[in-house]
């Protein structure tokens, strides 16, 4: 036992994946404890969505997760339909499918480059962002951004699909699952990084239970459940596809978990391409100014981080009385601590990357 | 046990909360006094309800709402247990020792609100600054720096 | 950069030393200018563009503009996300910690005035020129890696303007290029700027 130093990392540091600090009490260079501090990025959409309607509420909630915007679009979008009694039609239903499991792809891409560039490898990075550039094109061309959508709208989606973009879509989904096989031979075959991902980091399936983690981080620990599967919504349950688990819960399980739901992401998208057929895609008779009932409703999606719920309490007016976000990221990150502890600081930075936190989300 | 025989097993057990508990998409909703909260969810996670999702508050104006969010894996059910405290005093128990969930969750709620969670390890601001005055979500908070939005719906 | 203050001022009294001194300035700028490495500050949306910018399909690199996250390394700042009141003051500091000649780019709608969350927020920083000196505003929510792309090499036009003479630069630093205004290379005096 040697003297203890205590190392602060962030708030802006490259390899935190935002604006998280941590305070790292070191023995040596072993994790004796690591304490995030998080709220650097705190913005308070929760309040500012009282002052708004609910429509003006859907823009906010792009930058939550800016990672994967949609996921937030369709959360909300669920609790404000399931707070006002709005029934979607078919073909919305598909196309948030669609776009959501796209999204997923492009989120994972972002976490698998990073769980690559904390060990040192870059080049990962390259192909990743290459596969998400693809994705983002395909929404650019569905609704003209690259980042923040706004295009789940309560009631539907906002304009259907355009000329050619079925075709387009298709043809990324059949040279997605080969990249993702070239990858898992790059970095996941690498010695280097079999070496500092394997083992590192692991989470219990009980941890995982207990302090609510979901997502890829409970998936990677073995624990078997996914709301698409689990908590059927939307039109997940005419698709045939498969959840990835994890074996020990170590980082290397749960980025290769991220990387199988990749593959099983485009099985889905592909169903849902041959099944979807023409219609409306958004609610007939909506009007223009949402009041729905007194009450409070929840609704959860699986997200690329866990299960993404938005609780919407509404007085009557047409502004939500109160938004809560239930962030899945929130929740993964608490268990940094539990993870990093006894690992060496660099360990510390691939298990940061390896719940794959998003601070958008995380402080909301 | 499935979501009826949950549901009579709480009816049995809170004889007075009977008519508040309805199970609708598969969510159930618990109205139980803030002293018996610790002992409902404790109950409610020996059923089997081993995930705890969310822990919030509403501030209704006069009292706070808590808005507790449990799940089971098992049951592939949902339940809100809900309970009011009073705004003068607002206080209420831990739920950090049945799920360690609760820890960040409840830091929140009282960084936001000003709820203190009694049994708490750890309570401390998490997402604002250490030396902020006030608590944001709260209805009645007032700050200089807000400018309000003009009213152009 | 004491050593280059104390060599322009020197030279800008000397008679004759003006003629140097243009030539050093020119020498000065264009290095310079051709290596302008980023420090990414990048906190919430606009830092996936940022990252996107400096990755396969972008290539940054090839202006010169590396991200480095060292603020030591540094010439300019990106500002790319939202700042809030817990965020700024490690902000400032990470500017600070930056060498001279340093500039600021505010990227997106967050970083120039707030954007979205202008009204009703009690924690975000109307605009980052609150406690930042900004050179370069860009629009967006987010902006594309092409308008970085195009801040970047508007504030090397801006950068050809300086002067080692302390003093006399940031008086030229104020005066930004209009929107719309032709470019260097569009001129037909180019004057080997082009990238």
């Amino acid at each position: 036992m040697t003297e203890q130093t205590i190392v602060n990392i962030g708030p802006s540091h490259p390899s935190t994946h935002g604006v998280c600090r941590v305070i790292v009490t070191l023995d040596g260079e072993t994790v004796v404890h690591a304490e995030p501090v998080i709220g650097h990025l705190h913005r308070g959409i929760e309040k500012m969505a009282e002052n708004r309607t609910y429509l003006q509420v859907v823009p906010l909630t792009d930058r939550l997760d800016y990672v994967g915007s949609m996921y937030a679009n369709w959360a909300y979008c669920r609790s404000v339909e399931r707070l006002a009694g709005i029934r979607v039609p078919e073909r919305a239903e598909y196309i948030r499918v669609i776009v959501c499991e796209l999204q997923r792809i492009a989120s994972h891409m972002m976490g698998i480059g990073s769980t690559g560039a904390d060990t040192g490898a870059t080049s990962a990075f390259m192909y990743t962002f290459a596969q998400r550039d693809h994705v983002v094109e395909l929404f650019e061309a569905l609704c003209g951004a690259r980042l923040t959508y706004n295009y789940v709208r309560p009631g539907g989606v906002s304009m259907d699909l355009p000329d050619g973009w079925v075709e387009q879509c298709r043809a990324f989904t059949a040279q997605h699952p080969p990249v993702m096989m070239e990858i898992d031979r790059l970095l996941f075959g690498n010695v280097i990084a079999r070496a500092r991902l394997k083992g590192v980091g692991v989470l219990t399936p009980e941890d995982a239970v207990g302090w609510g983690t979901s997502g890829p981080v409970a998936r990677g620990s073995g624990v078997d459940w996914d709301l698409r599967r689990d908590d059927p919504y939307s039109v997940y349950p005419r698709f045939d596809f498969q959840i990835p688990l994890g074996e020990i819960g170590d980082c290397y399980d749960r980025a290769r978990v991220r990387l199988w739901e990749c593959v099983e992401s485009c099985k889905i998208i592909n169903q849902a391409l041959d099944q979807i057929e023409p219609g409306s895609v958004h609610a007939e008779g909506l009007p223009r100014l949402l009041a729905p009932r007194p009450g409070d409703a929840y609704d959860h999606i699986e997200s690329a981080r866990g299960s993404l719920g938005v609780y919407l309490v509404s007085d009557g007016s047409p502004r939500p009385y109160r938004m809560k976000v239930r962030s899945p990221a929130f929740c993964n990150l608490a268990v940094l601590p539990l993870l990093a502890e006894g690992h060496t600081l660099s360990d510390l930075i691939v298990i940061i990357g390896s719940l794959d936190p998003v601070f958008g989300e995380v402080d909301r | 046990m499935n979501i009826d025989e949950l549901r009579e097993h709480l009816c049995s057990t809170y004889p007075d909360l009977c008519p508040l508990f309805s199970v609708e998409y598969g969510d159930g909703m618990l109205m139980v006094d803030s002293s018996r909260l610790h002992e409902a969810a404790s109950d409610l996670r020996d059923l089997g309800f081993d995930r705890l999702g969310m822990v919030t508050a509403v501030d209704t104006g006069d009292e706070f709402e808590l808005v507790y969010r449990v799940q089971s894996r098992e049951m592939h059910a949902g339940i809100f247990v809900k309970t009011r405290v009073a705004r003068d005093v607002a206080s209420i128990a831990s739920v950090n020792d049945l799920w360690p969930a609760a820890n960040w969750q409840e830091r929140e709620v009282f960084d936001m609100f000003g709820i203190v969670f009694e049994g708490h390890p750890d309570l401390r601001r998490i997402l604002l600054t250490d030396d902020w005055v006030g608590y944001p979500l709260r209805k009645d908070y007032e700050d200089e720096r807000i400018i309000r939005r003009p009213d152009y719906i | 950069m004491a050593f280059v203050d104390d060599l322009g001022a020197a030279l800008d009294k000397t008679p004759g030393g003006g003629i140097i001194l243009t030539s050093l300035d020119a020498v000065m700028d264009w290095s310079r200018g051709k290596s302008l490495w980023m420090m990414p500050m990048g906190t919430a949306c606009c830092a996936m563009e940022l990252i996107a910018a400096s990755f396969s399909r972008f290539d940054f690199d090839r202006h010169g503009s590396i991200p480095r996250p060292d603020p030591r390394h540094c010439d300019v700042m990106v500002v790319a996300g939202t700042i809030t009141r817990k965020m700024a003051p490690a902000v400032k500091r990470l500017y600070e910690q930056m060498p001279d000649p340093k500039w600021v780019i505010a990227m997106g709608n967050c970083a120039v005035s707030g954007g979205i969350f202008y009204y009703d927020t009690y924690s975000v920083i109307r605009g980052v020129d609150e406690f930042l000196p900004v050179d370069v505003y860009i629009s967006g929510c987010p902006p594309r890696p092409e308008a970085l792309q195009d801040a970047i090499l508007r504030l090397r036009e801006q950068v050809a303007t300086d002067s080692i003479v302390p003093g006399r630069d940031r008086q030229l630093n104020t005066i930004l290029p209009t929107p719309g205004s032709p470019r260097k290379g569009d001129s037909a005096a180019a004057d080997g700027d082009d990238s």
